[in-house]
């Protein structure tokens, strides 16, 4: 199962480090992390996505608490939440495919931010499932290079609140 | 106030926190604070390897319940100190490490004796920091401390830049440590409190399996009282021996790889397990898939990582285990349907069958006329000193023996290492456990091969006075790694034979201590006699039984009911 972690922390130096030196000491699988700071400064949030059985998602959960440097953890699964990953892809675009490309881009909602003569970068923001989706559209038509940010989550706001 | 020196103030406080002894050994990088050592009343007890400054300091801490302090120098010493600094943390023990850094423009720098201490020992501290900032110095130390002894204690290492140690600082005023994202559970769940209760009442053949967390959070007494009241039997780990008397009716022993027969089977057919304190160690529990399966589970630690981590858990209780011992005897002294008579009747089939086991396969072994047997020197050490001297071990089979046949009626009176499992460590954790209490006898139980990985230790001993007694159980072999080439190897030693080791009697002589030595069993009494009557460092050199073995053994993998046998 994937899990999605939010991790608030004390930014300071080497606290990244002990977060990643946890999931590898411990044999946790890290899929995607992303890390900067909050309004806070003081504070950083670190969203780190992982897989693993319910009893190594609460190990995961646990360790992560126990780390002196973080203030909380949440476990964006277990509630309604958003998720966001952005990816710049470099893909082929030569004559016969400049307008297959320029397709996929708008009905992705994504946006072209560099061309050349033979070639598009493109910009595109969504879940892990959408951005999955373009990957496999554009794949026949030649992707260059590609580079992804890894998942960013927010659980959403209470409705009754 | 005046500004004061960096070094001026860590010396000050070192002694705001209580601190008297630390253990260290100098360097280039913490010159300043040697010297600022010298005008105050801490001693520091000059070791002779940076790994026997730590384990001296944890020695300390786990006989006196303070924390232990240990100052290395930058690079090889704070390195030297790592293994140590495992140790404790693999075993709970509060310390403090403070090691120099090279100055702070340097750091990064590949400079003369820099290492990256705080990066290497992220993993095996339980919070480590490098000081940035001359008015984050005595804040940091102070945070050190409590980390170190509050929670599930653990060693917590200070990386000192030599600069700033040099720096002028207005030293700041003592106020409450708060840490927002550290705030350990002290108090048990009233809720968990009374399920478990509820439980425990329940149960026909309940077992308590306790460890190291009642001995860190002194709660010997709470659970003493707790199974005397419900008439619960219990085991020790390892690191729980001494919790509960060894020698009282309701102990069964130690559990787990080499524990004893009635414990194993107890905990396999008990119906409620009630771990205190304990971590479910694979030396435990053997095979996971086996262990305690007739059995619900409470689990009282004040660690919630340990909870449900190997084995799971029924009825959590995250708490200080004296606290929640605490609340678990009162519950019981409010419950008016209870009767500690009646209780004890209720339990008494369960006794019969526990006695049954221990009448079939009591903890043993074949004693000899002639030859020196192992457990007949432990047996001798505990009746001549009245089980009162504090041991520490090495480690392997000289550790299995002494916590087999050695019955520990006081906790903080077995000194040993046993997560890590670190060979080296019985001979200076002595001399730390000795600096505490100078005038108890301290024996360190050790083998041929553990003794002379840190025997440079002896010079300490000496130095400081320490009359620590090592009785080597020296049979010329790694004996523990042999035993399992026996069972598991076809007999293959392969480098398990020491050909060379050092005539101990000698080597004593060497170093100024005294040297004795036993080679038939009418000799063993006389020599710890002659021993324990001398004021100085003594080697009683034990010519044992060369192929003895450490039974009842659990071969590793295997479920704890399948034992082998003397």
């Amino acid at each position: 199962m994937k899990h999605t972690f939010s991790v608030l922390l004390q930014n300071k130096p080497g606290v990244l480090s002990r977060v990643t030196g946890l999931f590898s000491g411990r044999g946790f699988n890290i899929e995607s992390l992303c890390v900067a700071e909050t309004l806070d400064p003081k504070v950083s949030c670190l969203t780190v996505v992982s897989r693993g059985d319910e009893a190594i998602i609460e190990q995961i959960n646990k360790q992560l608490n126990k780390l002196i440097d973080v203030i909380k953890v949440s476990e964006i699964n277990s509630k309604e939440y958003v998720e966001r990953e952005m990816v710049l892809i470099r893909v082929k675009a030569e004559a016969s495919t400049r307008a297959e490309v320029l397709r996929v881009v708008d009905i992705f909602r994504g946006k072209v931010v560099d061309v050349s003569a033979k070639s598009y970068a493109i910009e595109l923001t969504g879940s892990d499932s959408k951005i999955q989706a373009v990957i496999d559209i554009l794949r026949p038509i030649g992707i260059k290079e590609i580079v992804r940010t890894g998942t960013i989550a927010m659980a959403r706001a209470n409705k009754n609140k | 106030m005046g500004k004061i020196s960096g070094s001026q103030a860590i010396v000050k406080c070192l002694q705001e926190e209580g601190v008297k002894t630390i253990f260290g050994y100098p360097g280039g990088a913490v010159l300043d604070l040697f010297d600022a050592l010298m005008d105050s009343e801490i001693t520091n007890v000059l070791v002779r390897h940076e790994q026997g400054a730590v384990h001296a300091a944890d020695g300390f801490a786990r006989v006196s319940g303070e924390v232990g302090v240990a100052l290395l120098t930058s690079g090889p010493g704070a390195t030297n100190g790592v293994t140590g600094i495992a140790t404790a943390y693999m075993d709970s023990i509060p310390l403090v490490i403070l090691t120099g850094q090279v100055p702070r423009a340097l750091i990064g720098n590949d400079a003369f004796q820099e290492v990256d201490i705080v990066g290497i020992t992220r993993p095996c501290t339980k919070h480590n920091y490098l000081v940035n900032n001359v008015d984050d110095l005595v804040p940091t130390l102070r945070e050190a401390f409590h980390i170190a002894r509050t929670g599930r204690p653990g060693p917590v290492l200070v990386d000192l830049p030599k600069d700033l140690v040099a720096t002028k600082l207005l030293y700041p005023e003592k106020t409450p440590i708060h840490i927002s994202s550290y705030q350990p559970n002290f108090n048990p769940h009233p809720v968990q409190v009374e399920k478990a209760c509820h439980r425990i009442l329940q149960a026909k053949r309940p077992v308590l399996y306790v460890g190291g967390g009642v001995i860190s959070a002194n709660a010997s007494e709470e659970l003493t009282t707790l199974a005397e009241r419900l008439s619960i039997p219990v085991t020790m780990t390892l690191m729980g021996l001494g919790s509960y008397p060894g020698s009282h009716r309701l102990s069964m022993g130690m559990l787990g790889m080499h524990g004893t027969y009635t414990a194993n089977m107890a905990v396999a057919e008990c119906d409620l397990l009630i771990a205190v304190g304990a971590r479910f160690d694979d030396r435990v529990t053997g095979k996971l898939s086996d262990f305690a399966t007739k059995a619900d589970i409470i689990h009282i630690d004040i660690d919630p990582t340990s909870i449900s981590k190997n084995v799971k858990v029924d009825i959590p209780i995250v708490a200080d285990c004296r606290n929640a011992l605490t609340a678990l005897n009162q519950w019981f002294v409010k419950e008016k349907s209870f009767n500690p008579t009646e209780q004890a009747e209720k339990l008494a089939p369960w006794f019969a069958v526990i006695a049954g086991w221990t009448a079939k396969h009591p903890l043993g072994y074949r004693d000899d006329n002639q030859v020196i047997k192992p457990q007949y020197v432990i047996e001798t050490l505990h009746r001549l000193t009245e089980g009162k001297a504090i041991i520490t071990t090495e480690v392997g089979q000289n550790q299995m023996w002494a916590a087999q046949f050695h019955k520990f009626d006081y906790p903080r009176h077995f000194v040993t290492s046993g997560g890590l499992g670190t060979m080296g460590f019985g001979l200076p954790a002595a001399i730390g456990a000795q600096m505490a209490f100078p005038e108890r006898t301290v024996i360190d139980i050790a083998g041929d091969g553990s003794i002379q990985m840190n025997i440079q230790e002896l010079a300490t001993a000496r130095q400081f006075k320490c009359p620590v007694k090592i009785a080597i159980l020296n049979n010329g072999y790694l004996g523990m790694v042999r035993q399992w080439q026996e069972l598991f190897y076809n007999k293959r030693y392969a480098s398990t034979v020491m050909n060379v080791v050092p005539d101990f009697v000698e080597l004593a002589k060497a170093y100024g201590a005294v040297g004795l030595r036993a080679t038939t069993r009418a000799e063993v009494e006389p020599v710890i006699r002659e021993a324990l009557d001398t004021a100085n460092v003594v080697i009683m050199d034990f010519r044992i039984e060369q192929e003895e073995g450490v039974y009842p053994m659990v071969p590793a993998g295997k479920a704890t009911t399948e034992m082998l046998l003397v």
